[in-house]
């Protein structure tokens, strides 16, 4: 009787039954409550919480548009980074072995290390950042960065990218050398340049690696939490406050109800954004 | 063109990881006068002070015991699981893998509030054990994935053969599917690896006492303790990191398939 193997599945779907998959459920129900966490009491406040959060909430709209930018500059500079220097390393050649090392070590790194590295690279006074521009004399760009409330998020989306293109850069290294040469050979046949090459034959054969890039670098954009606690402090300033962290404040401040809400809206919001990144891939890629 | 773009990254790496590992070996006064430049009177004075007054060999040991237990237990139940889906038939086995899938579209971040009240009543906060647990549990959903996907590629006449000469599914998982998996059993031991040593999100929820902090924790409450001093922020990325780039430099290759195996298939 096959149907005995689903005891091998037991203790794994015991253990994630009850503290991943109940507490989930149990989530939806603390979402419509006003409790604090602690108190043996709270009252239930339907789908206020809920309303709230979505209509009238600064705070989580700052950070729902924080990550969004956020979002938006890592997806569309690790994707491009990733590719570009996959392209550059995909032959395997001894520097080539070599430099793909490098560039996938910072993804070993725990997100508070890399943190504490751009927090000095940032630093408007004894930065790496501005003491380069200095020596270049380039003194003119230089910048509060971190400090900058406008430009802030942008700049731990640089960090977020430092940390993982090298990650993605190996998954489209993976997908250009499936492409098969015959393409390529074909391609130089017909009088293609280098530019046209990539254009009509790797950026095409890349697309499913491109759909996978673009949605793991959207997951971890949404968890870019440690990296901003790690650079900003705990809690973030309004200007580097993202979804993540936003969930986390409100947790801390006792208002474990809202906190629950914040977090269903904060699913929907990752849920959506994938399937819009799925419906614009099709049209992209056919 | 080629040489100079990636001449340029190359050097957006290297150079603050140099200046960190070269920042942690001076004084505060001997970093803010010359960043870039190498060590000119190299101390070990950060590394004495970070020890002493945060308890990094405890917290360094706590990191080991939770890793060394959360990733073969994560391993051996994903394993399980993930023979269950690559050989039951049709539909149970896509109900199981359906049932796994959950977890991974459902972020860990909304999932943490109603596991921290769990937790806290099971009396399970402030504890390793709690910390084993839900490392476990987290992420369980991915190295299912893997480890199914792998096994999943398998011929049945593998396992069949094997029954046939009489070995229960009991021993055939252990005698077949196991040694025929090494490569991706490996995969994901890197994987979790490098997510439950680095991992934050659970010890900033459920550790409070100082002695049960992790390394991620304890580098994090430097922030507030050293505020802006570099050389000893420096000393703790050295001390959280070193060990994982050690190990990353003798087994790159199991690294590389390690992590990206979870990118592709978390």
């Amino acid at each position: 009787m096959k149907f005995r193997l689903l005891l091998f599945a037991v203790p794994a779907l015991a253990l994630y039954g009850g503290f991943f998959l109940l507490p989930a459920v149990q989530g939806l129900r603390y979402a419509t409550t006003d409790w604090d966490g602690y108190s043996p009491t709270f009252a239930d406040v339907g789908l206020s919480n809920l309303t709230e959060v979505v209509s009238n909430d600064d705070l989580f709209r700052n950070a729902l548009t924080n990550n969004l930018k956020f979002l938006l500059v890592v997806v569309l500079g690790q994707t491009a980074l990733a590719l570009l220097l996959a392209v550059l390393l995909a032959a395997r050649t001894r520097g080539s072995t070599v430099l793909r090392a490098l560039f996938f070590l910072p993804t070993v790194l725990s997100s508070v290390s890399v943190a504490f590295i751009w927090k000095f690279v940032y630093d408007p006074n004894f930065g790496l950042a501005n003491a380069v521009l200095d020596t270049v004399g380039l003194d003119a760009l230089q910048s509060a960065y971190l400090g900058d409330e406008e430009t802030a998020i942008l700049w731990v989306a640089v960090a977020q990218i430092w940390f993982h293109a090298g990650q993605m850069m190996i998954v489209y290294i993976a997908g250009i050398n499936q492409i098969p040469a015959e393409l390529y050979d074909a391609a130089k046949t017909d009088g293609a340049g280098r530019w046209q090459q990539f254009r009509h034959v790797t950026w095409p054969m890349v697309a499913p690696a491109t759909t996978l890039v673009i949605a793991y670098t959207t997951v971890q954009s949404f968890k870019a939490f440690d990296l901003i606690l790690g650079l900003a402090g705990n809690p973030p300033r309004s200007a580097l406050d993202i979804l993540s962290t936003r969930i986390y404040t409100t947790f801390a401040n006792s208002q474990l109800g809202y906190a629950a809400a914040e977090s269903i809206v904060f699913m929907v919001a990752i849920a959506l954004v994938t399937w819009l990144q799925n419906r614009a891939g099709r049209m992209v890629h056919g | 063109m080629r040489r100079l773009i990636l001449g340029v990254y190359a050097t957006l790496i290297v150079v603050p990881l140099l200046v960190i590992v070269g920042g942690s070996l001076k004084t505060t006064p001997d970093l803010f006068a010359a960043p870039f430049g190498p060590p000119t009177d190299p101390t070990l004075d950060n590394y004495a002070t970070v020890l002493a007054e945060q308890d990094l060999l405890g917290v360094l040991g706590n990191s080991v015991l939770v890793v060394s237990v959360s990733v073969p237990l994560t391993l051996l139940l994903g394993s399980l699981a993930a023979y269950a889906v690559a050989r039951l038939p049709r539909w149970p086995s896509r109900l199981l893998f359906g049932i796994f899938a959950i977890g991974l579209a459902v972020p860990a971040q909304a999932v943490m509030i109603p596991q921290y009240v769990q937790f806290e009543r099971l009396g399970l906060r402030n504890s390793l054990t709690g910390l084993i647990l839900v490392n476990v549990v987290v992420t369980l959903p991915v190295a299912v994935f893997i480890l199914a996907g792998f096994m999943r590629t398998l011929p049945g006449e593998l396992y069949e053969a094997a029954e046939i000469d009489g070995a229960g599914p009991w021993a055939t998982f252990w005698r077949i599917a196991v040694p025929v998996s090494a490569p991706s059993l490996a995969a994901t031991a890197i994987f979790l690896l490098v997510m439950h040593w680095n991992d934050l999100l659970y010890p900033l929820l459920f550790i409070d006492e100082p002695g049960k902090r992790t390394l991620p924790l304890a580098l994090l409450g430097f922030q507030g303790e050293y505020l802006t001093d570099y050389p000893l922020l420096f000393t703790g990325v050295v001390v959280a990191s070193l060990p994982m780039v050690l190990a990353y430099a003798f087994l790159q290759r199991h690294f590389v398939a390690g992590i990206t195996a979870g990118a592709v298939k978390g």
